[in-house]
């Protein structure tokens, strides 16, 4: 499980820093949205895969009987995505703006700023 | 609860609340916003004073016992730092008055300056690693967009590679917490100093730190991650350029102070060499930089990086003296390098440009604005007895102590070269006669002026008088030094 978990991690980070080496505006999109999600399942990850095991305490218990899963590193997660979430919006509306403005879906038409 | 503590994070979100909800009467919004930055100062004074007199103060968030809760810790470099916060603020909210137009204010201008306020100093007190990748984002998010407002063609062609390269830093940062966390289980900072030498990969701890170090280098604008930087600053209005540059490299460089120096001491050995190196190349592409450049802000802009390998040096020397030069360093720049774009701001209102060719006979035609300039330059290029002498003098003497020649060597021509490009700027846009005979510009409204002369004095004060400043700095230093204090002072805790 954690070795499918990995190489999945590994594909969506190889994957994700090919579309933002494009100079495609939509690929940078994909892309970054990609490294996101691989940051995220990495976390989910790093903490313990651990299958079927909430993390209940049982009744009258005051800690759960067995390892379970890791409640924190999902909380982590759920933050992280939804800040994500936000962020991405933010760009998808920026980059819409940056094409609007060039009038091409090239990163290279954006080189006035460095001159 | 020690409100004193949690009121730097209160009194910016009740103050960008505000601007919002008063969005219809533009100058109820505006004296909102001057207030709430006034505000923001008197409550980081008041919380320098109080750290400064009863030692490290720390908040356990919502009462959960260490090393669970957030925690928001307050020792003299988060306090100092705060400071500054509240000090460019309220400068640059005063400027905005007449130095933003309209139209971006309709558009929550004054709410954005606030939230960045917010994030920044919610970074600077954060004991907590995760939370800390909340202020990031809550600071970047507002930056975004303060730099994309007004939708000009060059704000979004700068914006589109600011947050390309700030959203990779921040999942390479998220990424980095989460293995830590793997490794560790706690996220504290003060917790994971203590757990961190135990575990039995000191492996993977390395390799996480890389990972720390170019997340925030880039945030930073450390050497082969700074384009951003210098693609970027230079085209929002200068009220936001000046904020930018006072804040956002040292919310950087006090995440990788604060990282290296308690978090990752144990090992710092090993990054050491690696740190001097980055510094070295960080000063010297930047005013390399600088020197090809013939426009104001960008000048300045390649100088916020070259001065940043200062603050990284301090760091890299890892001794009481070069880290209290430092962080003089970071007050330093942080001052001088805004008060220099709203210079570049005044002279783009008299002149309408800020290429250095078309500009000329400002001397002449405004020598109050000359003398601000002068003031400002010098204290940038370091010449005595001015902050940034006094800030190189502190790294230079240590390096010099730990026999560090090259790097030596290093610092002080780049300091000349920062001469170079500061009289470049001078004979350019000051000295020389003007291209072509140009009217009379508009008048400077006062309220453009006075917070660039306040920002002057403050300069000032510290290359004059600077032995309160650095011996506070100095003691903040050893506290940086000595991580224990911190430790134990997270550990306890109000409740």
């Amino acid at each position: 499980m954690a070795i499918l978990v990995a190489l999945v991690v590994g594909c969506l980070y190889g994957a994700g820093i090919y579309l933002v080496l494009r100079r495609n505006l939509m690929k940078l999109i994909l892309g970054l949205g990609l490294i996101s999600h691989a940051a995220n399942l990495l976390i989910f990850s790093a903490a313990g895969l651990r299958r079927g095991r909430p993390p209940i305490v049982p009744q009258g218990a005051l800690a759960p009987e067995v390892p379970t899963a890791e409640p924190l590193a999902q909380a982590l997660v759920l933050t992280a995505i939804v800040i994500s979430f936000g962020l991405l919006a933010f760009t998808v509306t920026l980059l819409y703006r940056a094409h609007q403005i060039t009038g091409s879906a090239d990163l290279n038409a954006l080189e006035d700023t460095d001159r | 609860m020690r409100p004193l503590l949690v009121l730097p994070l209160i009194i910016p979100l009740a103050t960008a609340a505000l601007t919002l909800l008063l969005g219809r009467s533009p100058r109820a919004r505006q004296a909102v916003s001057t207030t709430g930055a006034a505000l923001l100062l008197a409550a980081a004074v008041a919380l320098l004073a109080r750290v400064e007199r009863d030692g490290i103060q720390v908040v356990q968030v919502g009462h959960w016992p260490y090393p669970f809760a957030i925690s928001l810790v307050a020792d003299l470099f988060s306090a100092v730092l705060v400071v500054l916060a509240g000090l460019l603020g309220l400068a640059v909210s005063v400027y905005s008055v007449a130095g933003l137009d309209t139209q971006r204010k309709a558009f929550g201008y004054d709410a954005f300056v606030h939230v960045l306020l917010l994030g920044v100093c919610g970074a600077f007190l954060t004991g907590d690693l995760f939370n800390l990748y909340v202020w990031f984002e809550v600071l970047l998010i507002a930056s975004f967009a303060l730099l994309a407002l007004g939708g000009e063609r060059p704000q979004i062609e700068g914006a589109v590679k600011y947050v390309t390269l700030n959203l990779l830093a921040s999942a390479l940062f998220l990424a980095a917490v989460g293995l830590l966390y793997g490794l560790t289980g706690t996220l504290s900072l003060a917790d994971l100093a203590v757990k961190l030498p135990q575990t039995p990969r000191p492996g993977t701890v390395a390799a996480v730190a890389v990972l720390f170090l170019a997340a925030f280098g880039l945030k930073a604008a450390l050497f082969p991650l700074f384009f951003w930087l210098p693609a970027s600053y230079h085209t929002p209005p200068m009220a936001v350029t000046a904020l930018f540059a006072g804040l956002l490299t040292k919310v950087g460089i006090y995440s990788l102070i604060r990282i290296f120096s308690l978090v990752f001491a144990h090992d710092f050995a090993f990054f050491q060499p690696v740190l001097l190196a980055i510094a070295s190349l960080t000063m010297v592409t930047g005013v390399l930089g600088a020197a090809s450049q013939y426009d104001f802000r960008r000048i300045l802009a390649f100088h916020s990086i070259s001065q940043v390998g200062y603050m990284l040096l301090g760091l890299a020397l890892f001794a009481p003296l070069g880290l209290a030069g430092a962080l003089f360093f970071i007050l330093h720049h942080g001052l001088v390098k805004s008060s220099l774009f709203l210079v570049s701001g005044l002279t783009h209102r008299l002149r309408g440009t800020y290429q250095l060719k078309a500009l000329g006979g400002l001397y002449v035609a405004r020598p109050g604005v000359a003398l601000l300039f002068a003031v400002f330059a010098l204290a940038l290029a370091g010449l005595p007895p001015s902050s940034g002498f006094f800030a190189k003098l502190a790294l230079v003497r240590e390096a010099l102590a730990q026999g560090r020649y090259l790097t030596v060597a290093v610092a002080l021509t780049v300091s000349v070269l920062t001469l170079f490009s500061m009289t470049k700027i001078w004979a350019e846009a000051f000295w020389k006669a003007p291209p072509e005979p140009v009217p009379e510009g508009p008048p400077l409204p006062r309220s453009l002026l006075v917070p660039v002369a306040a920002l002057a004095l403050a300069v000032l004060w510290l290359g004059l008088v600077p032995g309160p400043a650095f011996g506070l700095l100095t003691r903040a230093a050893e506290q940086l030094l000595s991580p224990e204090g911190y430790i134990l002072a997270a550990r306890g805790g109000g409740r």
